[in-house]
C-alpha cells in the first residue's frame, strides 16, 4: 500500500511529460512548420536569389563558373529587339486571354450549377481541356492547325469561304490568335470549377428574395451573383494570369515562338536563350522581368481574398 | 391594397415522387387578412408558402391570387413580397440598397423611389441606419430591414417564413407585437408560416394547422383551441397538449385546464379518480401529473392548475378530480377525426 | 371560392408569354452546354478520329477528314505501345505524380495545420508568405533550379522531377488546406482534447478524417498540376527512359521534321481520358472541398 502512494507520483509526472510536448501548441506548430518553411527556403528562396546572381554573371551551360559581369547581361538582354517583342507579346497574350477567360468561365460555371438531363456527361467532356497534360493537348491543337491538313481549315474551304488554307501558325496574327484560343480552351475549366464554387456559396434566400424583388435574370446576374461571388473571380483571373503569364507549353509547342517570334513570350524566350541557347545568364536576366509583374498581380490577389472575409 | 390569395387542389410532389410536400390543399385567405400556417416542421407548409411566392410551382393545382391564376408566372409578377427566416438581406448592399433593389424595376424617377425608401425606413424606425451593411446590424435590426424592403414595393401580398425564429426570446415577444401592429397599420394579406403556436395563436386572424402535406383545420385560434378537428391538432396545439383517454373505440379529449379538483368544477360533470405522481410549479400554475380513472382506462394525464386554486395536492395519493361534460371532446381512435359524443355517468354540481 | 376559370382571362396571355420565356431559357441552357461540351471536346474527337486512319486516308488533303475514307486501322495504336516508350513515360508520370502528391500531403498537412489552428502570433503572415512562393512560377525558377539539380546529380534522373514538383504543389496546397480547416468547426478537437487526448492526438483522430474531402481536392489538384508540368520536365531530363508523358510524348514522336501524328493523338486519348475519368470521380468532393475552403476560408 505504501509502495504503490509512493510510485503514483513518480508515474503521473512522467506521462505528463510524455503528453506535454504533444499538447504544447508552440512546439508543435514549429515542428510541424519547419519541413515545409525549410523545403521552399531550399528549393524556391535560394534558386530565386540564385536566378538573380546569375542576371549578372557569365555562366553558361558549358562553362559553369561564376564571374561577374555587371549589368552587362541586362544591357545585351535590352539591346535585342526579341526581348521588346516578348514583352509585348506576353502582355497581348495576358490581357487578352484573360478576358476570354473569366468571360467563358463565368458563362460555363452557370450551366454546370444549373440542372438539366445529361449534366454529367456535359461536365465530364468540359473538363477534358484541364485535367489533359497541356504539351499532349497543344499537339492535338498542333494537329487540328496543322497547314495542310486542318480540319478547320477543310471545312472553310468546302464552305468556300477560303480558297487556299489559313496557315494558322505560319501568320504573325493567325498564330497569335491560335495561342491564346489553345490557352483559352485549356484554362476556362478551371476557372468554371473556381467561379462554380462561387455560386454555390451564395445562399439559396439570396437568390430567392432577388427574384421577389423583381430582379430578373440580367439584374440578378450583376447586382447579386457578381458582386457576391467578385471576390472569387478576382481569384480566379488573378490565377489564371498566373498561369498564362508564365506558361510557355501552348507556345513552345504550337508555334516555337514563331513566325519569327511573333508568339514569343518572356518564358519562352528566356528557355531559348537560357537552356537551348546556354546562356543562362541573360535567360535570368528575361525570366526575373516576371517577378514584379507577378507582384502586382499576388497584392491584387490578396485584396481580393481579404474581401472574401469581410463579408 | 389587399387582395384575396387562393389555392385550389394544390399537390406538390418534388423530384423522386414519393413524397407529396402538399397533398390536395384548398385554402382561401380573405382581402387584408392574417393568416398563419402552422405545423411542425417538414409539414409543407413552408412549401405552399413558396408555391404561393412563385418559388416553386405546383405539380398540379392552381393557385390565384387577386382572383387570378398565377401558375407559370415569376415571383416577380405577381406583386407579392417575402420576409425569408434568414432574411436574405444582400450583404454587399447598405441598408438602404437594400430597401431601394425591389424599386428598380418599377418605372420611378430616381428621388421617387429615395424618398420611398426613406418612408418605409422610418416607417420600421430604421432610418438613422441607412448607410451601415447587413453584417453590422442586429437581429431585431434586420429583421426591420426586412420587412422595409418587402413594404416598398407596396405588395399585394405579405409572405413571411418563421421571421421571429432568428431573434431571441425576449425580442421575440416584442417583435411579435411589433409585428402585429405594423400589419394591422398597413392592412395587407398576410401569410405567415411559423412552427410556434404561441406565434400563431398570437398572430392569426385565422390559423391553417398542416401535418405532412394536408391541411387539418382551418378557423380562428380560438376554434382550433377549442374545437381540434382531429387529434392530430389536438395534441399540436396547447401546451400542455389536450389529454385523451380511450372509452368503448372512442378517445374522449380534454384539456389540462379543464381537469380540477371536484369543487372547483361547476355545471354538469364527470368525476374521476386522479392519482397524483408529480407536480411541477410554472409561473403562479401547477402541472400535475397522474393517472386518470374514472372516465375510461386508466391513462397518464397532466392536469392544470391555475393559481387561484389553492387546494392542496399530495404526489403518492388519489384525489376526487373533475371534468365539465361541456368541455369534453371526442376522436375516433381509427381516424383520429370528430365522432359522435358518447353519453357518460354525469353529476349536476 | 372564387370559381378560378372566371377570372383567368387576364392573366392568360401574361402566362402564355412566361410560359415561352421558360422553355426558350431551357432551349437556351441546352444549346449552350451542347456548344460548350462540343468546344472543349472537338480535340479529343479530333484524337480519336486520327488515330486510328491509314496514311493514305489521313494524308489525302481532298479526302473529308471528318469520315473514314479507307478502314480504319489499329495498327498507330499499336506502335505507341509496342514500338515507343509510351508506357515508360505513363508508368514514370504516374509514379511521380504519387509520389509528389504523397510529399505535399506529408508536408502540406501538418503546415496548414500549424497556420490554421496554433494560434501563433505569427501565422498569418506565415500564410500569406506560403501564398507568395505560389507566385515564383517554374519559368523564373528553372535556369538555378537546373544548376541545383546538376549539383545534385540528379540530372537526367526522374527523380529530379520527384524532388522538385513539390515546389509547385506545396505552396497551393497548404493554402488550400488553410481554407479547409478554418472551416471545420473547433468544437470537435477540443471535445476530443477535453476526453483525454493531446493536441496531437485530438488532430490525428478528429480533424484529419473530417479534412478527408479537402484533402481529396489537394490530391486530385496536385496531380494534376505534375502531370501537366512542362518545363522542369523539359529542362532537366533528356534521356528517353526518364521522361514523363508531357515531355517524352512531343519529343519522341516527333522524329526530326516527321510527326507520327495517329500515334501522338493515341497517347494523347490514352493519357487523357483515365485523368479526367477520376477527376470526375472526385470531382462532387473537389468542389465541396472548395466550397467549404474558399468560403468560409
Amino acid at each position: 500500500m505504501a509502495e504503490m502512494v509512493s510510485d503514483a507520483p513518480t508515474r503521473q509526472t512522467l506521462a505528463g511529460a510524455r503528453q506535454r510536448l504533444a499538447d504544447r501548441d508552440g512546439f508543435l506548430a514549429w515542428i510541424f512548420l519547419v519541413p515545409t518553411v525549410v523545403y521552399i527556403v531550399v528549393l524556391v528562396a535560394i534558386p530565386f536569389f540564385l536566378a538573380i546572381a546569375f542576371a549578372f554573371s557569365d555562366v553558361t551551360a558549358g562553362n559553369p563558373s561564376y564571374d561577374w559581369v555587371g549589368f552587362e547581361n541586362f544591357r545585351r538582354v535590352f539591346a535585342d529587339p526579341v526581348f521588346w517583342q516578348s514583352l509585348r507579346n506576353t502582355f497581348v497574350f495576358t490581357v487578352i486571354s484573360m478576358l476570354l477567360i473569366v468571360v467563358f468561365g463565368k458563362v460555363l460555371a452557370m450551366v454546370l450549377t444549373a440542372d438539366f438531363k445529361g449534366k454529367w456527361i456535359v461536365r465530364f467532356l468540359v473538363l477534358l481541356p484541364w485535367t489533359t497534360p497541356v504539351a499532349l493537348s497543344s499537339i492535338t491543337w498542333l494537329w487540328l492547325l496543322h497547314s495542310i491538313y486542318s480540319p478547320i481549315d477543310w471545312v472553310l474551304r468546302t464552305v468556300g469561304l477560303i480558297d487556299d488554307n489559313s496557315y494558322f501558325l505560319g501568320r504573325p496574327a493567325l498564330a497569335m490568335g491560335s495561342v491564346i484560343a489553345v490557352h483559352v480552351w485549356r484554362l476556362v475549366p478551371l476557372a468554371a470549377v473556381i467561379m462554380m464554387v462561387g455560386i454555390l456559396s451564395i445562399p439559396d434566400d439570396l437568390i430567392e428574395a432577388s427574384r421577389i424583388d423583381g430582379a430578373g435574370f440580367w439584374r440578378r446576374l450583376f447586382e447579386v451573383t457578381i458582386p457576391l461571388t467578385f471576390p472569387l473571380i478576382a481569384v480566379a483571373a488573378l490565377f489564371g494570369a498566373i498561369f498564362t503569364f508564365t506558361d510557355m507549353a501552348v507556345v513552345y509547342i504550337l508555334t516555337a515562338g514563331g513566325p519569327t517570334n511573333s508568339t514569343q513570350v518572356l518564358a519562352s524566350w528566356s528557355f531559348t536563350r537560357g537552356i537551348a541557347g546556354g546562356d543562362i545568364g541573360q535567360g535570368a536576366v528575361i525570366a526575373l522581368f516576371l517577378f514584379p509583374l507577378l507582384l502586382a498581380a499576388a497584392v491584387l490577389i490578396l485584396r481580393a481574398v481579404r474581401k472574401v472575409e469581410t463579408f | 391594397m389587399s387582395v384575396t390569395v387562393e389555392v385550389a387542389n394544390l399537390i406538390k410532389q418534388f423530384d423522386g415522387g414519393h413524397v407529396r410536400a402538399i397533398d390536395d390543399v384548398n385554402l382561401a385567405i380573405e382581402e387584408g387578412e392574417y393568416l398563419v400556417l402552422l405545423g411542425p416542421s417538414g409539414c409543407g407548409k413552408t412549401t405552399l408558402l413558396r408555391t404561393i411566392a412563385g418559388l416553386e410551382q405546383p405539380t398540379s393545382g392552381e393557385v390565384l391570387i387577386a382572383g387570378s391564376v398565377v401558375n407559370g408566372l415569376p415571383p416577380r409578377v405577381r406583386k407579392v413580397a417575402m420576409v425569408f427566416q434568414s432574411y436574405a438581406l444582400y450583404p454587399h448592399k447598405t441598408v438602404f440598397g437594400n430597401i431601394v433593389f425591389p424599386l428598380k424595376p418599377e418605372k420611378l424617377a430616381k428621388d421617387e423611389r429615395e424618398s420611398k425608401a426613406r418612408w418605409a425606413a422610418e416607417l420600421l424606425g430604421i432610418d438613422q441606419l441607412l448607410d451601415r451593411k447587413p453584417r453590422q446590424l442586429s437581429g431585431g435590426e434586420r429583421q426591420r430591414v426586412a420587412l422595409a424592403r418587402a413594404l416598398v414595393r407596396a405588395p399585394h401580398v405579405f409572405l413571411l417564413d418563421e421571421p421571429l425564429s432568428n431573434l431571441d426570446a425576449k425580442l421575440r415577444a416584442s417583435a411579435r407585437d411589433e409585428l402585429k401592429r405594423f400589419q394591422q397599420r398597413v392592412g395587407t394579406t398576410t401569410v405567415y408560416v411559423t412552427h410556434d403556436q404561441a406565434e400563431a395563436m398570437g398572430l392569426g386572424d385565422r390559423i391553417a394547422v398542416m401535418d405532412k402535406g394536408k391541411l387539418r383545420q382551418l378557423g380562428h385560434p380560438v376554434e382550433i383551441y377549442d374545437d381540434p378537428a382531429d387529434t392530430f391538432v389536438a395534441t399540436f396545439i396547447g401546451s400542455p397538449p389536450m389529454n385523451l383517454v380511450e372509452r368503448d373505440g372512442t378517445l374522449v379529449g380534454f384539456r389540462p385546464e379543464h381537469l380540477l379538483p371536484s369543487a372547483h368544477v361547476t355545471g354538469e360533470s364527470v368525476e374521476v379518480s386522479f392519482h397524483v405522481d408529480r407536480i411541477e410549479y410554472l409561473s403562479g400554475d401547477r402541472h400535475v401529473y397522474g393517472t386518470v380513472s374514472g372516465i375510461g382506462e386508466d391513462t397518464r394525464v397532466i392536469a392544470r392548475l391555475p393559481a387561484t386554486v389553492t387546494d392542496a395536492v399530495t404526489p403518492g395519493e388519489s384525489h376526487p378530480f373533475g371534468v365539465s361534460v361541456d368541455k369534453l371532446r371526442f376522436f375516433g381512435v381509427e381516424s383520429g377525426t370528430r365522432a359522435e359524443p358518447i353519453r357518460m355517468e354525469a353529476k349536476h354540481g | 371560392m372564387a370559381a378560378p376559370t372566371a377570372s383567368i382571362g387576364d392573366n392568360a396571355r401574361l402566362r402564355r408569354h412566361y410560359a415561352r420565356r421558360a422553355v426558350l431559357g431551357r432551349v437556351g441552357l441546352y444549346v449552350v452546354a451542347v456548344l460548350a461540351a462540343l468546344v472543349c471536346a472537338m480535340p479529343f474527337v479530333w484524337s480519336t478520329l486520327t488515330a486510328t486512319k491509314l496514311n493514305a486516308d489521313l494524308y489525302n488533303p481532298d479526302n473529308n477528314p471528318f469520315l473514314y475514307n479507307q478502314p480504319p486501322t489499329a495498327d498507330h495504336v499499336m506502335f505507341l505501345f509496342k514500338n515507343t516508350a509510351f508506357m515508360t513515360f505513363a508508368w514514370n508520370t504516374l509514379w511521380v505524380g504519387l509520389l509528389v502528391v504523397l510529399i505535399t500531403l506529408a508536408l502540406g498537412i501538418p503546415a496548414a495545420y500549424s497556420i490554421a489552428r496554433l494560434n501563433r502570433p505569427w501565422s498569418t503572415p506565415m500564410g500569406i508568405a506560403i501564398f507568395f512562393v505560389y507566385l515564383v512560377p517554374p519559368s523564373l525558377l528553372f535556369l538555378s533550379l537546373s544548376r541545383v539539380v546538376v549539383a545534385l546529380g540528379l540530372q537526367d534522373s526522374t527523380w529530379s522531377l520527384v524532388l522538385i514538383y513539390p515546389t509547385i504543389t506545396v505552396p497551393v496546397s497548404t493554402w488550400l488546406l488553410i481554407g479547409f480547416l478554418k472551416a471545420l468547426p473547433r468544437d470537435i478537437e477540443e471535445q476530443a482534447m477535453v476526453d483525454g487526448y493531446s493536441r496531437l492526438g485530438a488532430m490525428l483522430r478528429t480533424i484529419l478524417p473530417l479534412l478527408f474531402p479537402g484533402t481529396v481536392a489537394v490530391v486530385v489538384f496536385a496531380f494534376t498540376l505534375t502531370a501537366s508540368e512542362f518545363i522542369y520536365a523539359l529542362t532537366f531530363i533528356s534521356p528517353t527512359q526518364e521522361k514523363v508523358v508531357s515531355t517524352g510524348v512531343p519529343t519522341e514522336l516527333v522524329r526530326g521534321d516527321v510527326f507520327f501524328w495517329q500515334s501522338l493523338q493515341a497517347a494523347n486519348i490514352f493519357v487523357a481520358i483515365p485523368i479526367a475519368f477520376v477527376f470526375n470521380l472526385f470531382l462532387a468532393r473537389f468542389i465541396s472541398g472548395f466550397t467549404m475552403g474558399a468560403v468560409k476560408g
